[in-house]
């Protein structure tokens, strides 16, 4: 990738502890009775600092559903998630929110953007919501890595969907966040968009320190990570480092295979 | 088509409710003013029929019945009374008669205080006068109240009353309480009723009656019984009519006057419609928008543009068929509301059932439906418009941004036309150019509204700029959303201004106008009381005299006016003691002196020379109403004003050409700090005397301002009901747009804003909404007021617009109030918003 070179050589957190998001016996239950689901059944969890981590496993494996819990943007049932060494459980709304705005990025699959808001405004969004200024040098330099300084006063309906993605990568990255949540980031891209969205984030890991926590169900998507989760009816099932894409897929497979035997 | 016009309305229910509040209020003022006017109408219509059931004929004296053989009296009587089919004849005697209260005020009002005889039947009793109490006139010393007059002057059967005709006071016994359905005595009026000898002597001439009612024996036909009457009767002396042509007579008149007041209220349902139109129609666009996908699915699957244009009318008209039919059962509530608030404002409207004819329900349900239909037309349009092929996108686009251009050239020609026309109407003389007026005022307005989404945006800027340090990321993403689509920010406005355009309006002229009639008063008067005659008969001259004597008083002028023409042009002849008139009036002579004025001599006032193109030491011929002629000298020129209007005499030209020499009113001045006793004093040297009104400046001023707000603060309860339409078209917009960015809201709530960050956001914006309507509602106000106002000027020239900048510092007050208000609920629902359901809400 081109781009790495332009990224900095100063890490994004280095001090601090090693783990920078953990869930230990986090369970989550929805609705009661004959309706009661389990979507996350004791899950116990940590996300290294500076390490890219994907989550896979089949629809309905509550690998969403772990993201959402780990990142404050759903309440869990038993157990703990921590964000560095902040209990989210012991949290109200204000503070959550707070915690979301300080110390998380998120990437989602679409519509990720304000259709009112320049690419620029909608990058520099949760800094203005904290009242922050952004660090002018930092922004220039994530804006130029993912390759949007002609685009900054264009609205997202004037930007390719790959171009929002990036816009959506810049903002996460531009707070300097502890973590990053990215939920199917490329699951509106196509292949080639999808790739170097997926590449931006990987130099992001490795060149900035930055921690990412991506949820997919693309193998190849997942082979840019360092390690792969695989979850499967809120259990973690398996876990796989330096993963490659047919890897990936093979054991992908064998849940199929399972779930068609079973 | 049907079945998913249905299943849309039945689907949307939460979100259609504003909408049909807005038809539901607009109804219910139409179908409550309809309700309302039948029902006075028969109830006054009830009441006629019971006071003239017993009337077959009456015979009214001419006008010549000055004249001996003309006169109606005993000789008419019982020429009439001698007639086949007659049973019986009343002669009567009416006039005005002002009976004193506790505080020596007429009990009655100016227009309704009446006197009449009692004539009484063999068995003693007047069917048409019950007595209920004590018993009835029999000699010149007694008299009779109704029980409402009795009350307010304390007095009881035994006890004295006091009583005026035309001259000084005087006193009868009162001898009994009689009943009555006179409608002049419902309606605030008084009745004091006379044997007939003192009946004639006070209110008419002995011997004679002023009406004669005849009742018929059964069977007889009333028409031909009429014909009879007026043949047996000289020709052209009486006035002869059946009871059925009386009757039709005031039936006119009734519908008239409740046709006048159903107009009047019929106008503000109109306008409470006319912003409910712009809710609809937002309404419609915004879920048709919400829909596009779906619409595009049935176009997909075969159904015609056609089809899909009668689908979301449909929809429309059942919305509008059940909105307005709970607004007619809402309106049933408004016309007995409009009756006791009517009623608690002195109307005195009489008692009757609630009338609901056919044609009121029809006219709401059909008004309700037509409007609704004709507001959701030009979104079907938008809706049949859709492609197909939007079924098969992958992902929501927004709407191309349609352009403004054709809408703002047609904005700007009508609001160019519209404000030319107003400018027009400032060069007018005469009051005349109404109709121009309000054509003009129509026209600015929709050119304004069309106009709105064009200054939307410089507006939203600016205050956006203005409160941008206080409102942070919240004001900016408000800003940007109210922007973002400046039709339906400028239609949610664009009610809220008409109804502010027109309160701000009415409010100016009316704050002007009494303004000006303050300053009428004070401006030239200096006397500190005004002594006038409450039933416009004028003062006996020994009034003056008496007054002059009081100890506390410097001065004391008469004035009296008769009427003439010079050259044909109609004109006011004031005469006065011009040497003392100085005390009580401010006049500045021009040229000349007050002691110029004397016999053979006037003076004029410059407005009228100037019209008239006379000097002095020109001569004014003068044609007077007697038929005689004068041809003074002008000798002196004054200053227009309020006391002495075109012409300045002495009493000697003035009083040869006046039936009586009576005072049209008396203007007393006091002795420095004597003003506050003096009232009370020149009330009791007059001898209590109920028709003879003191008032101070103050009254004067009050008398006529307080007409003034009065009506004015009826147009903001009328006007108060298209506001609160335009409040609910601003939680509506609200509504929908948080619906619409739900997904928007979801993801701002995971990258960090807070519930209270969501919840500004949203009032913010409807703040702006709701004073962008306000400020473009005053601005047009203003102009439309200051425009108007040169016609009110032509014929009322103390009037000067003044700006009530605290009154519309309270509008924008109540409009940014409104702008809160109407938030509250859209941007709980926003901050309550689940954000993962949020984000993955399609």
């Amino acid at each position: 990738m081109s781009h790495a070179a332009a990224f900095p050589t100063t890490p994004v957190g280095t001090s601090g502890p090693a783990v920078a998001a953990r869930a230990t016996g986090l369970s989550k239950v929805y609705g009661q009775g004959d309706t009661r689901v389990t979507a996350l059944d004791s899950v116990s969890v940590e996300f290294r600092r500076a390490e890219f981590t994907a989550i896979m496993g089949p629809s309905g494996s509550g690998k969403s559903t772990l993201m959402h819990c780990m990142a404050g943007l759903d309440t869990i049932s038993s157990g703990s998630t921590q964000i560095g060494d902040v209990e989210l459980g012991s949290l109200g709304d204000r503070q959550l929110t707070r915690l979301r705005r300080d110390r998380i990025g998120f990437i989602f699959q679409a519509f990720n953007l304000l259709p009112t808001l320049t690419a620029l405004e909608n990058i520099t969004l949760p800094m203005d919501i904290a009242g922050r200024k952004p660090d002018q040098q930092w922004l220039e330099m994530v804006v130029g890595t993912v390759g949007l300084s002609g685009r900054l006063s264009h609205r997202p309906s004037q930007l390719s969907g790959g171009q929002q993605q990036r816009v959506a990568v810049a903002r996460a990255l531009t707070a300097k966040p502890e973590i990053i949540f990215a939920d199917e980031p490329t699951g509106n891209l196509d292949s080639r968009s999808g790739a170097e969205l997926l590449g931006f984030l990987r130099e992001s890991v490795q060149a900035l320190q930055q921690t990412i926590v991506m949820v997919t169900h693309d193998p190849v998507a997942a082979s840019y990570a360092d390690r792969v989760i695989f979850l499967a009816d809120g259990r973690i099932v398996d876990e796989m480092r330096e993963p490659t894409a047919d890897a990936v897929l093979d054991r992908m497979k064998r849940f199929d295979a399972k779930g068609r035997t079973s | 088509m049907f079945r998913t016009a249905l299943r849309n309305l039945l689907a949307h229910k939460t979100r259609l409710m504003m909408t049909a509040l807005a038809v539901l209020l607009g109804t219910a003022f139409v179908s409550g003013t309809l309700v309302f006017s039948d029902s006075v109408n028969s109830a006054y219509r009830n009441k006629m029929a019971k006071s003239l059931d017993d009337v077959a004929v009456s015979v009214t004296a001419g006008r010549s019945a000055l004249k001996e053989k003309d006169a109606l009296d005993s000789r008419v009587v019982e020429s009439v009374r001698a007639l086949p089919g007659v049973a019986a004849v009343r002669p009567s005697v009416s006039g005005t008669v002002m009976v004193a209260d506790k505080e020596n005020n007429p009990a009655g009002s100016e227009w309704g205080s009446f006197g009449a005889n009692f004539v009484p039947g063999v068995n003693g009793k007047d069917s048409r006068y019950p007595i209920v109490k004590g018993r009835g006139p029999a000699a010149e010393g007694e008299i009779v109240l109704d029980a409402k007059t009795a009350a307010k002057t304390g007095a009881k059967v035994g006890d004295t009353v006091r009583l005026a005709v035309d001259g000084p006071v005087m006193t009868k016994k009162l001898v009994g309480i009689a009943e009555t359905d006179d409608p002049k005595v419902s309606a605030g009026g008084s009745l004091a009723l006379f044997d007939t000898a003192t009946a004639q002597k006070l209110l008419g001439t002995p011997g004679q009656f002023s009406e004669l009612i005849v009742a018929a024996k059964p069977g007889t036909d009333q028409q031909k019984l009429t014909a009879k009457v007026r043949e047996t009767l000289p020709k052209d002396a009486f006035r002869t009519q059946s009871g059925k042509e009386l009757a039709a007579e005031e039936s006119k008149m009734i519908d008239k006057q409740t046709s006048s007041i159903r107009n009047t209220f019929l106008a503000f349902a109109g306008i409470a419609l006319f912003v409910g139109v712009f809710i609809i129609a937002n309404t419609f666009t915004m879920l048709i928008a919400q829909r596009s996908r779906e619409i595009a699915l049935l176009r997909a699957v075969g159904a015609s543009r056609r089809q899909v244009v009668r689908s979301v009318l449909i929809e429309a008209g059942l919305l509008g068929l059940v909105a307005s039919a709970v607004g007619f059962v809402l309106g049933l509530g408004v016309a007995t509301g409009l009756r006791a608030v009517l009623n608690s404002a002195g109307a005195s409207l009489p008692d009757g059932p609630l009338v609901i004819e056919p044609v009121s329900v029809l006219l709401a349900l059909g008004v309700g439906v037509v409007v609704t239909v004709l507001a959701a037309w030009l979104p079907s349009r938008k809706a049949a418009k859709i492609a197909p092929v939007e079924a098969l996108a992958a992902a929501e686009q927004p709407p191309a941004p349609r352009g403004l251009l054709l809408r703002n050239s047609f904005g700007a020609v009508l609001t160019a036309a519209g404000v030319a026309i107003m400018l027009y109407v400032t060069t007018l003389k005469d009051s005349g150019g109404l109709e121009i007026a309000m054509a003009g005022a129509a026209l600015t307005m929709a050119g304004v509204i069309v106009l709105a989404p064009l200054l939307s945006r410089p507006f939203v800027h600016l205050f956006a700029k203005a409160t941008g340090r206080l409102t942070g990321v919240s004001g900016k993403l408000a800003k940007e959303n109210a922007l973002r689509n400046p039709r339906r920010t400028a239609a949610t406005a664009s009610a809220l201004m008409i109804g502010l355009s027109l309160i701000t309006g009415l409010t100016v002229v009316a704050v002007s106008a009494d303004q000006g009639v303050a300053k009428m008063g004070q401006q030239d008067l200096t006397a500190d009381y005004k002594v006038t005659s409450a039933n416009f008969g004028g003062l006996s001259t020994d009034i003056a005299k008496t007054l002059a004597k009081e100890p506390g008083v410097t001065a004391v002028v008469p004035l009296r006016s008769a009427g003439f023409q010079s050259s044909n042009d109609p004109a006011l002849a004031y005469a006065a003691d011009v040497a003392s008139l100085g005390k009580v009036a401010d006049i500045r002579f021009v040229s000349g002196s007050p002691a110029d004025v004397r016999k053979g001599t006037v003076a004029v006032s410059d407005q009228y020379a100037r019209e008239r193109g006379l000097k002095v030491g020109s001569t004014l011929p003068m044609d007077f109403y007697d038929g005689e002629k004068a041809t003074p000298k002008v000798a002196a020129i004054y200053a227009k004003n309020d006391v002495v209007s075109a012409v300045l005499a002495t009493p000697s030209l003035v009083d040869p050409h006046l039936e009586k020499v009576r005072d049209d009113e008396v203007l007393v001045k006091a002795a420095p700090g004597k003003a506050g006793e003096l009232r009370a004093k020149i009330k009791e040297t007059l001898g209590g005397n109920p028709l003879i009104k003191v008032q101070s400046q103050e009254d004067l001023r009050r008398s006529e301002a307080g007409n003034i707000d009065d009506i004015l603060f009826l147009m903001y309860g009328l006007l108060g009901m298209a506001v609160v339409i335009a409040v609910v078209g601003v939680v509506n917009t609200l509504a929908m747009s948080v619906f619409e960015r739900t997904r928007e809201i979801g993801m701002l709530r995971a990258i960090g804003l807070a519930r209270t960050g969501v919840k500004q956001m949203v009032r913010l914006e409807s703040v702006m909404i709701a004073m962008f309507g306000a400020v473009l509602g005053v601005g047009v106000g203003i102009f439309l007021a200051w425009s108007g106002g040169h016609l009110v000027r032509s014929s009322f020239p103390q009037y000067e617009m003044v700006v009530p900048w605290a009154r519309i510092a309270v509008f924008l007050l109540i409009a940014l109030a409104v702008g809160v208000l109407a938030a509250v609920w859209p941007a709980r629902r926003a901050a309550k918003l689940n954000m993962l359901e949020s984000i993955g809400a399609q």
